[in-house]
């Protein structure tokens, strides 16, 4: 590995240094193409910072994409109500590695205001794996621009290689999780507990 | 708690641009059959007095609001549902007594233990006549197997989705809805969670600060509850 005083100084003598992993993870993140839909709305402001006051053809995420097979980020924007979350799983199935999830706002982290309602889930991390949470109810646009920036930065972060690489990359890590079943009074299951580990919360006293 | 003064007084109100009340039962009630509307007074600020229909009688009911000129009511913007538990109710009769010193008054107040019911409410406006609402209600026989009511679907489109919300959450069986469906939750889902008694999954385990119930639910799932 070339060192950073050392690549900068040397790019200043117009040598372009780089590896594998750093070309890779700049042209990866640099074009994530997000999943065009929407839940509720998160997705105005999702739209909002597609245009052009806010922009995010800046930050070359502005390919929302009809299919999942051509996506690899999944901006969950809004509620996701019991009923819906079959189909969020699906499409998060359907979506070529490797991919991506950003919860934006409150109910796509934790249902929200929505919390004690009979038909929301409390949160899409109960079903698939999150990268990048967004809180706000709804998130304005810069918040979404500056969620996209940190998923940026964990993607240059991420290594190829060794103990440290990310998800998509170790063989025994799903790809796909399971799509839970409309049972009589809730999903089947109401979570999946192989990926869903919460923080135990104690508040101080 | 219902004063019979009050009732036959608000009575004689009328709903915004239509006839008064009385007059509104006697024309229908002149026009069906063997139709009794019961006036189900509203004293409080809301001030939307309302008749219960009976279930065999409201269709036809239905067909006159809306095809006679006198009220033209074209227009079901809203159907929702009420969830009644069984619950004593208090009663105000009054007696006329003829005695010695002249006719005097005497009130007596009477509980009554009331079965529970569901209810299903629609507002009716005209857009032709520009007036309304007329609140209509009908009444289910209990709460339990006795659920059934007349669809309102055939003389007013719009109740179409509405009355399939009203099934969906609270358990309504509208008899000749063309498409008796849930709507909002999924097929499979056995239970009416806008019923009173509805019990919710245990489905989260704390929320940031919370309160009653959910500080109970919390503590179950957690040593301190989140709320120390």
């Amino acid at each position: 590995m070339v060192e950073e005083g050392l690549r900068n100084e040397l790019s200043r003598q117009n040598i372009f240094l780089t590896s594998i992993q750093e070309l890779y993870n700049w042209g990866r993140r640099n074009s994530l193409w997000p999943l065009n839909f929407g839940l509720a709305c998160c997705a105005i402001e999702m739209i909002a910072a597609s245009m052009a006051r806010f922009d995010i053809a800046r930050f070359g995420a502005e390919v929302f994409r009809p299919s999942p097979r051509q996506a690899d980020l999944m901006i969950v924007a809004g509620t996701v109500t019991k009923k819906m979350a079959p189909m969020v799983v699906r499409l998060y199935n359907q979506m070529p590695e490797p991919k991506y999830v950003i919860a934006m706002g409150a109910c796509a982290i934790s249902g929200g205001p929505f919390k004690r309602g009979y038909n929301v889930l409390k949160g899409i991390d109960r079903y698939i794996p999150v990268d990048v949470y967004i809180p706000g109810c709804p998130p304005r646009p810069e918040a979404l621009l500056h969620g996209l920036i940190t998923l940026q930065r964990k993607i240059a972060g991420e290594r190829l290689t060794g103990p440290e690489r990310p998800r998509h990359l170790r063989e025994l890590e799903p790809s796909e999780y399971p799509i839970p079943a409309y049972g009589p009074y809730d999903l089947d299951p109401p979570k999946n507990t192989e990926l869903w580990h919460p923080k135990p919360f104690v508040r101080d006293a | 708690m219902r004063d019979p003064e009050k009732s036959s007084e608000l009575e004689e109100t009328a709903p915004p641009g239509l006839p008064s009340f009385q007059e509104i039962r006697r024309i229908l009630e002149e026009r069906v059959e063997g139709l009794r509307l019961e006036f189900i007074p509203n004293p409080a600020a809301p001030d939307q007095s309302s008749f219960c229909v009976p279930t065999e009688f409201a269709l036809e009911t239905a067909r006159i609001l809306r095809d006679d000129p006198r009220f033209a009511l074209d227009f079901c913007s809203n159907v929702t549902g009420v969830d009644w538990l069984d619950q004593t109710v208090e009663e105000t009769i009054l007696h006329r007594e003829t005695t010695d010193e002249g006719e005097r008054t005497i009130k007596e107040i009477v509980r009554r233990r009331r079965p529970g019911f569901l209810e299903a409410v629609y507002h009716l406006y005209s857009m032709r006549a520009r007036r309304g609402p007329l609140v209509i209600r009908q009444r289910t026989a209990n709460r339990i197997d006795r659920v059934r009511v007349a669809s309102l679907t055939p003389i007013w489109r719009s109740a179409e989705f509405q009355e399939r919300e009203v099934y969906d959450l609270f358990g309504v069986r509208f008899e000749g809805h063309p498409d008796l469906r849930r709507i909002l939750m999924w097929d499979e889902f056995k239970d009416y969670p806008m019923r009173k008694d509805y019990v919710e999954p245990d489905d989260y385990e704390y929320e940031p600060t919370p309160q009653g119930e959910a500080a109970a639910k919390a503590r179950r799932h957690y040593p301190y509850g989140g709320a120390r």
